[in-house]
C-alpha cells in the first residue's frame, strides 16, 4: 500500500488458544459421552453421532426423516411438543459415514431432551401413516433438489470422483424412496442404531460431571450390540476429461473440481490447508481476488478441504456467468498451476496462517460451534486437544512446506472437473482448454 | 419452564460528531464482534435505481481514504477475522468478528470507510458484474429464487419504496454511475445516521478511547430526514401468480400487515409469537394440520418481515406464511385450510401449555442468536439505530414470555382473507 496517511493499528498478540476441558465417560453399553462446560448462555447443545456406513441409501434417508415420528407411547406431535416445552428441538440427518442427531434446549431442559432422545433411540416405531407422510415429503424434496444446479453439479462430481465406492451416490432416487416400508426401517434401526462406537457431545451451561451423570442415567440402558462397519478407502481423484453436464438455458455454469487431500492427522495436512487458503480457501485468496474482484466472473467462489471417514478431497466450486465459463476455467487452472509450481510469498503465507489460527478460535467461541467441532473430531477419533498439535503445525509450516503441498495436491493436472451448464454455449470454449466429455 | 435471560452489560454514548456507540462487554472468549449499521436500506433507494443500496454496500468494500482495493479484506482476514455486510429493507450493516487483539484494527477500517469510500468507475463496473452473478445464483438460476421476499411485496404494496425489487433490475444496475454513488454516500452515510457497536472481549474504558481516536474526527454530518413509508392496509384480498421455469412444484405465500414494530411494540409482539405457534416444528398448528394430517403441504414457514427479522424491521411490515405443495397440489385448498386454522385459534384460543412451550423454544432461539459475539453486536446496533434501546437485547426472551393467549387469539383473528396478499408459484420446470 502506498501513501498511507493514517497508520494501520498493530495487532495485539493473540491469546494462546485456550481449550475448554472435555470431560469424558465411556458407558458400559459402549456409548462415549463428552461434556464441555461453556456457560455463556443458559442453553445446552447436543450432538449424537452414530456410525452408519453402508446403510441402505433410501432406507437410511427415510430413517433420519422418521426417527422422531413416534414411539409406542408418543406421537410425532407429542415428541415435538415435549421437546419444545423445555425450549428444545432435535433433528436427525445422515451422510455416508454417520447418523447425526443434533439439537439444543434451555440448560434446565438437558435431562428431558436426553430422555426424549433415549425414548426414540430405544423405541422409534416408524408408524405406517407417518412413514407414508415422510416418504412423500422426501420424494418432493429430492425432486426440488434435482432442479437446483448446486445439487446436480455435486451429484455429477461425486459419481465421477468415486466410481463404485459408496460415496459416489449420496441422494436416493424417488422410486427407491417410494419402495421403503416401515418394517425395513425398524430392521435398519435394530441393526444399526446402537451405542457401540457412537459419541454424544454435550456443550453448555452445566457442571460436566452432572451432565455426564444425567447422560449415563438416561442413555446407559440404550441397548448395546450393533456391528462395526467400515468403508474401504475412497479412491483418489483420477483426472480425466472435463465432464460437461448439459443444463439447457442455464444462465450460469457450475464449475466443480476435486483434488486429492489427506486426513487431519497426516503430516501434510496443515501445509495443505494453508496452500488451499492461498489458492481459493478464503476471500483474500488468489483465485477469489482474480475471478471475482478483478474480473467479476462470479459472486462466491470457494475452495475447501473436505474430510470423510474413508478419504479427503479438496473441493473447488464456483458459479460463473455462462458467457465467461471458458475464461473462468482458464483462470482457475492458472491459479492452481501457479501455486503448484511457484512457492507462495512470505506475506501471503503469513496472512493465510493468521486467518486459519484466528478463525479456529472464533469457531470455538460459541456453544454451537464448539459442539459441532467436538462432535466432528470425535467422529474422526480425535478430541479437542488435536487443536493444540494442529495449531503448532500451522505455525511451523514454511513456504517450502506449502509449496510442496501445493505441488503434490493442487496441481491442475490432478483435478477431476465437472461443469454443469448450457452445453450448446460452453462446450466449445471449454474444449479449447481441456478435453471434454459430454455426460 | 422458567424463561432465562442474559445479563449483558450495555453501555451507550454519542460522539461529538453524532455517531452513536453501543458496547456490550463479555470476556468469556477472546473474540470481539464489531458492527456499523447505517440507517439506509432498500426502501430508501431512488426510483430508477433499484438494487442501488445493495450495490453501494459492495462499493464500501472497494477501498477508502487510506486503503487500496482489497486492503479491507486482507487486513481483517490477516488478523484472523471474518467480515461481511448486508443490505436490508431499513438498514445496511458492515461487520467483523476477530480475535480481540484486532479490535483497534477493525475500528480503524470502519472509520476509514465512514470518512469516505474510493468510488471509481473501474470498481463500480466490477461490482455491477459481481452483483449480477449474485442475483443469478440467488434468483435467476435456481428454483423459487426470490420467493417470496422479492415476489410478494409488489402484490401487497403500492408505493415504490415498499414494492420494488431490492436486488434490482440489470438495467438499473448497469446504468448506475459513480456520481450516483457519491450522492448516495453523502446523503445517507452520515455519521449522524450510523451506529457503531462492539460486543465481546473488551474493556469499556479502553474501547471507548480507541473509538474516540478513530471515529472522533469523522466529519459531523446529520442524519437525513427519514420519510414515512406507511401505506394503508388492504381492504380487499390481493392475489397474483407467476410461472417459475425452474420450479418443479407449486408454492404459495401470503402476507398480512401487522402493527408498527417500533411505535407499537406491545401490539406487535403477539404476531411474532403467533408466527411460531402456527409454524414452529411438528407440534405447531399448521404443520400438524397441513403437513401431517391433510398432507396437502410438503413444507411451510411463518415469520415476521419479508426478510424474516422481526426485531430489525420498521413499519410497514407483515406476517408471512409460505407453503410448498406436492405435485398437483391445490393452492386454494391450502389457503382455505390455513384460514380455518386461524379461525379456530381466534375462536378457541390456546392453552397455557401450548403457549408456554412455544415461548420456551423462542427463548432458546433468541439466546442462541446472541451467543455469537457478532449476533450480539448486530442486534444491539440495530436496536439502538431503530429504537434507541439496545438493552432490549436482554429483555426480549422475557417480553416474548409475557405475551398472553388472549393477545395471540386477537392477532390470529386479524389475519383475515380480506387483508391478505398472496403470490402463487406455478411450476414450469421438470415434471
Amino acid at each position: 500500500m502506498s501513501e498511507t496517511k493514517r497508520a494501520l493499528p498493530a495487532l495485539l498478540p493473540a491469546a494462546p488458544i485456550k481449550l475448554p476441558t472435555e470431560s469424558e465417560r465411556r458407558l458400559t453399553n459402549g456409548l462415549t459421552v463428552i461434556a464441555i462446560r461453556r456457560p455463556a448462555v443458559p442453553l445446552v447443545e447436543v450432538r449424537l453421532r452414530v456410525p452408519f456406513a453402508r446403510a441402505n441409501l433410501a432406507r437410511g434417508a427415510m430413517l433420519s426423516q422418521t426417527l422422531f415420528s413416534g414411539t409406542a407411547e408418543l406421537s410425532t406431535v407429542d415428541i415435538a411438543a415435549e421437546l419444545q416445552s423445555v425450549g428444545g428441538g432435535l433433528s436427525a440427518s445422515v451422510d455416508p459415514d454417520r447418523l447425526l442427531i443434533a439439537g439444543n434446549s434451555l440448560a434446565a431442559g438437558l435431562g428431558r431432551t436426553l430422555e426424549i432422545m433415549a425414548e426414540v433411540l430405544d423405541g422409534a416405531a416408524y408408524p405406517s401413516d407417518e412413514v407414508g407422510v415422510e416418504r412423500d415429503r422426501l420424494v418432493d424434496n429430492i425432486q426440488v433438489a434435482k432442479s437446483q444446479p448446486a445439487h446436480l453439479a455435486r451429484e455429477a462430481l461425486l459419481r465421477r470422483l468415486y466410481g463404485r465406492h459408496p460415496y459416489a451416490v449420496q441422494t436416493p432416487e424417488p422410486e427407491q424412496v417410494r419402495a421403503v416400508r416401515p418394517a425395513q426401517l425398524r430392521a435398519l434401526h435394530a441393526e444399526r442404531v446402537h451405542p457401540a462406537g457412537a459419541t454424544l457431545v454435550l456443550v453448555g451451561d452445566f457442571q460436566p460431571k452432572r451432565a455426564l451423570d444425567t447422560a449415563e442415567a438416561v442413555l446407559g440402558a440404550w441397548n448395546g450390540g450393533g456391528k462395526d462397519v467400515t468403508l474401504p478407502a475412497a479412491p483418489s481423484p483420477e483426472a480425466g476429461p472435463v465432464l460437461l453436464v448439459d443444463r439447457p438455458d442455464s444462465v450460469q455454469s457450475s464449475l466443480r473440481m476435486a483434488l486429492p487431500a489427506v486426513p487431519r492427522t497426516h503430516e501434510d495436512h496443515a501445509a495443505l490447508q494453508l496452500a488451499n487458503l492461498i489458492f481459493g480457501g478464503y476471500f483474500s485468496s488468489r483465485w477469489v481476488e482474480n475471478i471475482r474482484e478483478d474480473k467479476g466472473y462470479t459472486y462466491g467462489p470457494h475452495s475447501s478441504v473436505e474430510h470423510s471417514a474413508a478419504g479427503s478431497v479438496v473441493n473447488v466450486s464456483a458459479e460463473v456467468a455462462t458467457e465467461v465459463t471458458g475464461p473462468a476455467l482458464l483462470e482457475t487452472l492458472y491459479e492452481l498451476g501457479r501455486l503448484a509450481t511457484v512457492p507462495p510469498g512470505e506475506e501471503e503465507l503469513e496472512q493465510a496462517r493468521q486467518y486459519v489460527l484466528g478463525t479456529l478460535m472464533l469457531g470455538v467461541s460459541t456453544q454451537g460451534g464448539l459442539a459441532s467441532l467436538a462432535s466432528t473430531y470425535a467422529g474422526a477419533g480425535l478430541r479437542l486437544d488435536f487443536l493444540t498439535s494442529y495449531t503448532e503445525q500451522l505455525r511451523g509450516a514454511t513456504r517450502d512446506d506449502v509449496a510442496a503441498a501445493a505441488a503434490k495436491y493442487l496441481a491442475p493436472s490432478g483435478a477431476v472437473t465437472v461443469i454443469l451448464g448450457d452445453a450448446s454455449k460452453i462446450e466449445a470454449p471449454v474444449a479449447t482448454l481441456r478435453e471434454v466429455e459430454l455426460e | 419452564m422458567k424463561i432465562p435471560a442474559t445479563k449483558y452489560p450495555v453501555e451507550r454514548f454519542t460522539l461529538d460528531n453524532g455517531l452513536r456507540v453501543v458496547l456490550a462487554p463479555d470476556r468469556s472468549a477472546p473474540v470481539v464482534g464489531v458492527a456499523v449499521v447505517y440507517d439506509v436500506g432498500i426502501r430508501s433507494e431512488p426510483e430508477g435505481r433499484t438494487g442501488f443500496a445493495h450495490l453501494f454496500e459492495h462499493l464500501m468494500f472497494q477501498g477508502s481514504e487510506n486503503l487500496e482495493k482489497l486492503a479491507h479484506f486482507r487486513h481483517v482476514q490477516g488478523a484472523g477475522g471474518t467480515f461481511n455486510g448486508s443490505t436490508h429493507l431499513d438498514y445496511t450493516d458492515y461487520f467483523e468478528t476477530l480475535p480481540s487483539g484486532a479490535l483497534e484494527r477493525a475500528l480503524f477500517l470502519e472509520a476509514d470507510r465512514m470518512r469516505g469510500p474510493r468510488l471509481t468507475e473501474e470498481n463500480l463496473r466490477n461490482q455491477v458484474d459481481v452483483v449480477k452473478e449474485e442475483i443469478r445464483v440467488n434468483v435467476l438460476n435456481r428454483p423459487y429464487g426470490g420467493f417470496p421476499w422479492l415476489k410478494l411485496p409488489p402484490v401487497m404494496f403500492d408505493t415504490f419504496p415498499n414494492a420494488h425489487d431490492g436486488y434490482g433490475s440489470f438495467e438499473d444496475l448497469e446504468s448506475a454511475t459513480v456520481a450516483d454513488a457519491a450522492e448516495f454516500f453523502s446523503r445517507y452515510y452520515a455519521c449522524g445516521n450510523a451506529v457503531l457497536s462492539v460486543a465481546g472481549d473488551l474493556d469499556v474504558a479502553e474501547a471507548t478511547e480507541m473509538i474516540k481516536r478513530h471515529f472522533g474526527d469523522v466529519p459531523a454530518r446529520p442524519a437525513p430526514a427519514r420519510p414515512d413509508f406507511d401505506e394503508p392496509d388492504l381492504t380487499a384480498e390481493r392475489r397474483e401468480s407467476y410461472t417459475d421455469r425452474l420450479a418443479p412444484l407449486p408454492a404459495v405465500a401470503s402476507a398480512w400487515r401487522v402493527p408498527n414494530p417500533i411505535d407499537d411494540f406491545a401490539a406487535y409482539l403477539p404476531y411474532v409469537v403467533l408466527a411460531e405457534v402456527l409454524t414452529d416444528g411438528d407440534a405447531s398448528r399448521l404443520v400438524e394440520r397441513l403437513v401431517l394430517r391433510d398432507r396437502t403441504v410438503t413444507s411451510l414457514g411463518g415469520y415476521i418481515g419479508f426478510m424474516g427479522e422481526p426485531f430489525e424491521v420498521r413499519d410497514p411490515t407483515a406476517a408471512l406464511l409460505q407453503f410448498h405443495l406436492p405435485p398437483g397440489g391445490d393452492v386454494d385448498k391450502v389457503l382455505r385450510t390455513a384460514d380455518e386454522e386461524l379461525e379456530r385459534l381466534a375462536t378457541d384460543g390456546l392453552d397455557a401449555a401450548e403457549l408456554g412451550r412455544v415461548q420456551a423454544r423462542m427463548a432458546t432461539h433468541l439466546l442462541r442468536d446472541t451467543d455469537a459475539v457478532l449476533g450480539r453486536a448486530l442486534r444491539i446496533a440495530v436496536l439502538e439505530e431503530q429504537r434507541g434501546e439496545p438493552e432490549l437485547i436482554n429483555d426480549l426472551p422475557r417480553l416474548i414470555g409475557e405475551v398472553t393467549a388472549a393477545q395471540i387469539q386477537a392477532a390470529a383473528a386479524s389475519l383475515t382473507p380480506a387483508r391478505r396478499a398472496s403470490i402463487e408459484v406455478i411450476p414450469g420446470g421438470g415434471q
